[in-house]
């Protein structure tokens, strides 16, 4: 069964990360603007990953920033923004019916050890071989497939480079746990790497 | 499998937050092919995902709307930012404009004391302080009818140590009003009662004693009568006296 190719629609350009670069004022907290303005792309880019959709997605990212706004004076100086935007920007997603459904689909216990997905004998498929097929569609569909709370911790840990600590404080879980869930969505991920991959060469 | 305990951290390491001494590992990955192909295996997975979730980007349109719904809710966070100079404006404002006040009763109420002050020095230095003399209450209560649109009680003088002398008619205010002029020792003591005319006399209504060039001041307002006790006598002596007119006129 040929895969089908990525869903990457021409009026929507890739993320340029071109996004003013306006937060490094030496010795200047910052104006609400200026600090998440810079973030705003990709606060998008996440909030479409978790949604799916581009309307949810604009929807999800303006209650993001309204409430960031009217919170913004109990932000606390010199605790990380990004991290307080990300954790709005989720924690009203999961309030949403998308959100609840989509985080319904993983069970609750699932950082548990015992709940690990299996994963197919490496010999199967070598990674360098899954590696040297893959391409960018190819990922892009694994993660659309991945359960929604594995999706967002590959997308911040991979995308947005943030620190285990930095995703802990995000998700609102200790880093042990965040070691742990990303272990499974990795392998989550891998699996449904050779799934698409074998699925192509049949 | 020995290389177990190494895969666990492979993870960590290639996302750059294992331990901050990671030399155990990396001395593992120079001699073992396995693991250190699996770390090159994670670290291109995780360049290849960085680049391939790059994927969305929010319509200009978008951007511009949620920078004006920015801006919009910035203005009145802006002007609230002036709120508190305002209020310090505002409030400076009131207590200059209330000290100010305070500033002009005091010295309504300073001008009417030493008024009244004046009149009872003058009385001091007049050759005929008093127009009734009188040792008695009774003989100097009805000399003022007729003279007064008011009436007063005057203390008994049994057991006290004020002695009255007599009393004439003044005026205040453009007001008649009653003088008494009482002994204590060898000091000398002015009454003044006339009628409170609270537009006019600054004075507060209930008991206050003040220190007009070193006299001494009791005043306070009954039954739509203002009385004023001053003398050189101690303000406990000026309060006695004081207290034995309220009393009186109570009565």
């Amino acid at each position: 069964m040929p895969v089908e190719t990525a869903a990457w629609r021409k009026d929507e350009p890739r993320e340029g990360y071109t996004v003013g670069a306006v937060a490094d004022r030496a010795g200047d907290f910052g104006s609400f603007e200026e600090l998440a303005m810079p973030i705003f792309a990709k606060l998008y880019n996440f909030a479409h990953w978790l949604t799916q959709d581009r309307a949810t997605a604009e929807d999800l990212v303006q209650e993001t920033y309204m409430k960031a706004l009217r919170g913004f004076s109990s932000f606390q100086q010199g605790t990380n923004f990004r991290a307080w935007m990300y954790r709005i920007l989720r924690n009203t997603f999961l309030t949403t019916q998308a959100g609840l459904k989509a985080w319904s689909t993983v069970s609750l216990d699932s950082d548990s050890d015992g709940d690990t997905p299996t994963e197919p004998a490496a010999s199967e498929t070598p990674e360098s071989v899954l590696l040297a097929k893959l391409q960018h569609d190819t990922i892009q569909n694994a993660l659309e497939k991945l359960p929604v709370k594995f999706r967002e911790i590959v997308l911040l840990c991979d995308l947005e480079e943030m620190s285990y600590q930095e995703i802990g404080e995000t998700l609102g879980i200790p880093i042990g746990t965040v070691m742990s869930r990303l272990s499974r969505a990795r392998k989550a991920m891998r699996t449904l790497l050779r799934e698409q991959l074998q699925g192509v060469s049949r | 499998m020995t290389c177990d305990p190494w895969q666990e951290k492979l993870d960590a390491y290639v996302d750059g937050d294992g331990p901050q001494d990671s030399s155990d590992l990396e001395a593992h990955l120079r001699t073992c092919p396995s693991c250190s192909a699996d770390a090159l295996g994670r670290l291109k997975m995780k360049r290849m995902t960085q680049a391939a979730a790059a994927r969305y980007s929010p319509s200009p349109q978008f951007r511009l709307r949620i920078e004006k719904s920015i801006q919009k809710s910035r203005k009145p966070l802006w002007a609230f930012g002036w709120m508190p100079t305002l209020a310090a404006v505002a409030v400076a404002l009131i207590l200059i404009v209330a000290s100010a006040a305070l500033w002009l009763r005091h010295s309504a109420r300073e001008q009417t004391l030493a008024e009244l002050l004046d009149l009872h020095v003058a009385t001091m230095a007049s050759a005929n302080p008093v127009d009734v003399i009188s040792t008695d209450r009774h003989t100097v209560k009805p000399w003022f009818q007729g003279k007064l649109p008011f009436t007063f009680n005057l203390p008994e003088q049994q057991n006290s140590p004020f002695k009255l002398v007599g009393g004439r008619v003044m005026y205040f205010k453009h007001s008649p009003g009653a003088q008494l002029l009482f002994e204590l020792r060898n000091h000398r003591l002015s009454v003044f009662i006339f009628q409170d005319q609270p537009g006019t006399i600054p004075l507060a209504m209930g008991v206050t004693a003040a220190r007009e060039m070193a006299f001494n001041v009791e005043t306070w307002s009954e039954s739509g009568l203002r009385y004023v006790v001053i003398g050189d006598a101690g303000p406990a002596d000026i309060h006695d006296l004081s207290e034995l007119l309220r009393v009186a006129g109570r009565s």
